[in-house]
């Protein structure tokens, strides 16, 4: 019950349930769709990139609380970043979330994004924290 | 009530209230010793080998063939096929039967609430034949209308694949009455009973079903072993599905004649002891009767059906006519989605499914992306649904702040 009643905490309870992350971005210069066909989790995210810098994003979709929140907090934390630094958050995110980094000092980069550092204990949701990190990391392929 | 747990050392092992034995039931200790018996004492490759040990294995698995026909009162046992899984027998249909007997302005008649497994196949079959691919929906009570069997299934219809109960609904569809039409129209039916013969008697020759399929872990025995029903007929008229050893009669170097039924559909060697703990597994529901199963699960159901509805924060997704429902009870914590509930359900040791039960085309025509499904079997207690019960009030009290 503890990792859970951590795991469903305020933080990621607000994001989740009623996220101001989630609406259409009008400006947009890149979508991409994210999708885990056993479990129907279904996000659409889209960025404004200007320059180097992700200037905006959104999402739009639905899910469980792991999969919708850990959308929105990406957003929180990657917004105003270069695709460089982006690039290596999420990277540091993957790998807190397979166990391969507990590096503190690595882990604060992710800002919010740490509160979902407790899903590596529960394998079954591993899935749905990663679907919008991702999904982000095949859209920034498409970012020249 | 007498306590079936005591059979089943999972249940005694794992502190669990286990409901989801839709996705697969568990094992009592008859047939892990069947298993054990068969290693112990008789494995040996059946129909291979000229000595004493390979003629006993053989015996052991053409046995049991005889058993599952008998057991599903079919006329002749080469009509029952070994498969891996109800998903096997159902692609050997598809791939062996489909093309041979679909042409364009054909027509296949699928339900609305088949398993991926009966509807994909035919995805694929129906755009290689050019024939045309149409569906039975259900009516606001979850189920098919009459009417509406009478106006998919006409007299373009070659097809029709049906499931005995739904995975999703627990619906008991109308075999008697949909097979009883598309013979009149002329098309032949394949039943789905993966989530019925767990639960109730399946008499072939009284449906009529051309076709039945079902799985073996659903009903107590070892996962990896599936059962193909054909009327002997069909069979005999259909290609080979896969090539290989035991399924031949002569090998030239450009040619091949093949095995009779019912050899000419299991090539290669067999999964024999999937077999055995089939056997084994019927001879245990058999032990127990259906009846005493219907009688508890039956009251298991009511209960849950009766503790759910109480729970105004939930929705259930069931037909309100109690004799067209089997033991799957589907549902939803308003505005929370299904993997949250089915996480905080397993932390208090209940174990639910959560998703979309391969049927997404169903979960579109709900409207919804997913569900929590529990769904029972005679082992299943009054404390399991409690246990059920308190663990989605413990996940609304989690969420219900949150919930706009």
């Amino acid at each position: 019950m503890d990792d859970l009643t951590e795991m469903y905490n305020e933080l990621i309870m607000e994001h989740s349930m009623n996220s101001y992350n989630k609406k259409q971005l009008d400006d947009a210069n890149f979508e991409e769709k994210g999708h885990n066909p056993n479990c129907g989790d279904e996000i659409t995210l889209q960025i404004k990139v200007n320059g180097n810098i992700i200037e905006d994003m959104a999402f739009s979709g639905n899910g469980c609380a792991i999969s919708q929140a850990s959308t929105s907090i990406m957003i929180d934390t990657l917004k105003g970043k270069t695709i460089e630094e982006a690039k290596e958050i999420i990277q540091t995110f993957i790998n807190m979330i397979k166990r391969e980094t507990t590096d503190e000092n690595e882990l604060k980069k992710l800002e919010d994004a740490i509160a979902f550092k407790n899903v590596s204990n529960m394998p079954a949701r591993v899935k749905c924290a990663l679907l919008a990190w991702h999904t982000l990391e095949d859209l920034l392929q498409q970012v020249k | 009530m007498d306590n079936y747990k005591k059979d089943f050392p999972i249940l005694e092992n794992r502190n669990i209230a286990y409901l989801d034995n839709g996705a697969t039931t568990q094992k009592p200790i008859q047939v892990i010793d069947a298993l054990t018996e068969f290693y112990k004492n008789y494995n040996a490759n059946p129909h291979r080998g000229a000595y004493g040990l390979s003629i006993e294995a053989t015996e052991k698995y053409e046995d049991t063939r005889t058993k599952i026909a008998k057991f599903i009162n079919a006329r002749h046992r080469e009509e029952i096929i070994f498969s891996k899984n109800a998903t096997e027998s159902l692609n050997l249909i598809a791939y062996s039967y489909g093309p041979n007997n679909l042409s364009e302005n054909d027509e296949v008649v699928l339900s609305i609430m088949e398993h991926h497994s009966n509807l994909v196949p035919w995805q694929k079959i129906t755009k290689q034949t050019k024939s045309t691919l149409k569906y039975m929906y259900i009516n606001n009570n979850y189920e098919i209308s009459d009417e509406e069997i009478e106006t998919k299934i006409t007299d373009k219809t070659k097809i029709v694949g049906i499931t005995h109960v739904s995975n999703v609904l627990g619906t008991i569809n109308n075999l008697k009455k949909i097979i009883k039409y598309a013979h009149k129209k002329g098309a032949i039916v394949i039943v789905d009973a993966s989530q019925s013969i767990p639960h109730m008697r399946i008499d072939v020759q009284d449906m009529d079903a051309d076709f039945l399929v079902f799985s073996g872990h659903k009903m107590l025995a070892p996962l990896g072993i599936g059962v193909l029903y054909g009327k002997k007929q069909l069979l005999n008229d259909m290609t080979p599905f896969l090539m290989g050893g035991d399924m031949i009669e002569y090998v030239y170097e450009q040619d091949t004649t093949f095995a009779p039924l019912p050899n000419k559909f299991e090539a290669g060697t067999q999964n024999v002891e999937g077999v055995i703990g089939l056997g084994s597994a019927i001879d245990y529901i058999e032990s127990i009767g259906y009846e005493e199963i219907q009688k508890i699960e039956k009251e298991l159901t009511e209960y849950a059906i009766d503790k759910l509805s109480k729970l105004e924060f939930l929705t259930l997704y069931l037909t309100k006519n109690k004799l067209n429902h089997s033991s799957v009870i589907s549902f939803n914590i308003k505005g929370v989605h299904p993997h949250d509930v089915a996480t905080i359900l397993d932390s208090q040791g209940v174990c639910v499914r959560s998703g979309n039960h391969c049927a997404q085309p169903l979960m579109r025509f709900l409207g919804i992306d997913s569900t929590c499904r529990a769904s029972l079997y005679f082992y299943n207690t009054k404390e399991d649904i409690d246990k059920l019960v308190n663990g989605l009030q413990t996940a609304y009290n989690m969420f219900k702040k949150y919930i706009k």
